[in-house]
């Protein structure tokens, strides 16, 4: 049992976006404010991204791994046109929405959801085509086909739309009156299943991996699914594990508010290290409550409804192979309770203490990972441009440890950061959309080691008046 | 600025009478700093929140304005916000916000 001495590895890692402005009214926030005002909701309307322009969106591009962040065309963004990116990368896509309704009905193992003839036999042609069409379980498109009037006009139902079109499906209450089942939620916990299941499908493909080898899924999306006893249960990692035909696969929720996937990959290594688990799967699904979120902000600036997307991820960590990037488990930072809440006492904690712990500074870092939020969806709104202030946060502490020279703070900024790409769903924004970029730098050799860190809002459950937050580094494997 | 606190600060100048409160923004970038200034001046321009057409008229500073850094003890000062004063630019974020105290420069 040797390999059990060294770290584990992270072998691989993908990301997917569906894109569903269909949905994006059901956002939280366009689902409180739509209905208030009909010339807000044709404006809204009005206002939604073709597949293509989201496909060109080079933001987009680089979450899915096509571009390196650093790689970004000069802003705005949303002035790309269309037409010249693909929808596929390795490893990658982004998936449109009626496709995105069928992989629904392929997941829903309910049987709530009804989609509409039309959309059923478009759905299913599309995804009869698609790469990984052998995983998904197209059967039950035929199944899931009826009456959408009807189903609508079921208790709690929640209607569904393409784009800006008519209501061409219905996803149906788990329960008349919990609270906890009613359409809207299991339209959130199904398409965090469907995203973070086409995240896993395409990395297992990618990476040729015997699903029946993975022994455990460890999953860190948004959603809490549960029922009005236990409203956040959990373990949506299983029911990916099932919808990806992990048989020999069990799992569990790992939930930190946004900074949840770190702690999960950190789990995910420790079970591996201490000969729990030979290979785990991480995996993390998009939040659809926060579609929209900032839209008043876009609207008012001229743009686009640009939060139209559902991010997915997926990431495998085994024992060490002598070739991927190592998870350092003795570099893992966290925000200690005394540890303070303002951003510099966030950032030495997270940040520089793992450092000192190693021995290193931080110019030993090639690229540090942090709120990646893409600053085109949230500088409209008044929320500022969050990466920049975090590499700002960074690059004052390095200065002050004389790591680097003052005169050196906007370069270091430039060269070990990078501008911020992930949608704004915040587990995905905080480090986790970096992994696939920092594995290929690192296993390329352009970069020696990568800092993952994630924060969390934990106040906002109101239990507590402290965020979260917690970092891993992953290094170049020696061997 | 976000929901909770634009409710708390109407229920504090409802309490208080406008003309007590002086509303202190630690934004770090001029945008943000100027729209959170513009929310208790002018009212929420996204009309999202419960300062949506309430023009207080709020009396309000960046915290890296010399007038209120200078009231901070030094030890407090340094734990909160020492180092990213280094790094922000103060001339910008003081001007963002003190553009917010002037008239409106047309009538709205």
């Amino acid at each position: 049992m040797a390999e059990l001495k060294k770290d584990p590895v992270v072998v691989a890692a993908t990301q997917v976006l569906a894109h569903v402005p269909g949905m994006a009214r059901h956002g939280s926030k366009p689902s409180r404010e739509l209905p208030r005002d009909p010339a807000v909701e044709a404006e809204f309307l009005g206002s939604l991204r073709s597949f293509d322009e989201a496909v060109a969106y080079p933001p987009h591009q680089a979450f899915v791994g096509a571009i390196h962040p650093r790689a970004l065309p000069a802003r705005p963004w949303t002035d790309t046109p269309p037409g010249q990116a693909s929808r596929w990368a390795p490893g990658g896509e982004v998936m449109p929405e009626e496709e995105f309704l069928g992989l629904l009905a392929s997941v829903d193992t309910a049987g709530l959801l009804t989609l509409g003839a039309d959309l059923a036999e478009r759905a299913l042609g599309a995804l009869g085509d698609h790469p990984l069409a052998k995983h998904f379980a197209l059967g039950q498109l035929e199944r899931a086909t009826g009456d959408v009037e009807a189903a609508a006009d079921g208790v709690a139902a929640c209607p569904i739309h393409v784009g800006a079109g008519p209501m061409e499906a219905s996803l149906r209450a788990g329960d008349d009156v919990d609270q906890s089942l009613t359409g809207a939620v299991l339209l959130e916990n199904l398409a965090a299943k469907a995203t973070a299941t086409l995240a896993l499908l395409h990395l297992l493909d990618k990476e040729q991996i015997d699903p029946a080898s993975v022994d455990y899924v460890i999953g860190c999306g948004e959603e809490a699914v549960g029922d009005r006893y236990q409203r956040g249960g959990g373990n949506l990692a299983k029911a990916v594990a099932e919808a990806a035909g992990l048989s020999e696969a069990s799992g569990m929720d790992v939930k930190d508010f946004c900074a949840a996937p770190i702690p999960a990959l950190v789990v995910a290594a420790s079970l591996v290290k201490a000969g729990v688990f030979r290979r785990v799967a991480v995996v993390a699904g998009g939040s659809l409550a926060k579609l929209g979120m900032k839209f008043q902000g876009h609207l008012r600036n001229r743009l686009p409804v640009l939060e139209d997307v559902l991010g997915g991820a997926a990431a495998l960590v085994e024992g060490d192979d002598g070739a991927s990037p190592t998870l350092r488990l003795d570099a893992v930072g966290r925000h200690r309770v005394a540890a303070g809440g303002s951003a510099p006492q966030i950032m030495e904690s997270l940040a520089m203490e793992p450092l000192v712990r190693l021995g290193l500074t931080t110019t030993d870092i090639d690229d540090f990972a942090t709120e990646l939020h893409n600053p085109e969806i949230t500088e409209p709104q008044g929320s500022g441009n969050v990466p920049e202030r975090n590499y700002k946060t960074l690059a004052a502490l390095a200065a002050r440890r004389g790591d680097i020279s003052r005169d050196e703070i906007a370069s270091f900024v430039e060269s070990r950061g990078m501008p911020g790409f992930a949608p704004t769903q915040g587990h995905l924004a905080s480090g986790l959309c970096y992994l696939p970029h920092a594995l290929d730098r690192l296993k390329s050799g352009d970069a020696t080691r990568s800092m993952i860190i994630a924060k969390g809002s934990l106040f906002l459950g109101r239990m507590s008046q402290l965020s979260d937050g917690m970092s891993v580094v992953l290094e170049r494997n020696r061997q | 600025m976000d929901l909770d606190s634009q409710e708390q600060i109407l229920k504090l100048s409802e309490l208080h009478g406008p003309s007590q409160l002086t509303v202190i923004i630690g934004a770090p970038d001029p945008e943000a700093a100027e729209i959170t200034a513009e929310t208790v001046v002018r009212g929420d321009p996204s009309y999202a929140g419960a300062l949506a057409g309430a023009q207080l008229g709020l009396d309000v500073y960046h915290v890296l304005d010399e007038s209120i850094s200078s009231d901070v003890p030094s030890d407090v000062w340094e734990a909160q916000i020492g180092v990213m004063a280094d790094v922000l630019e103060a001339d910008a974020l003081v001007a963002a916000v003190a553009g917010m105290r002037e008239p409106p420069s047309e009538p709205s």
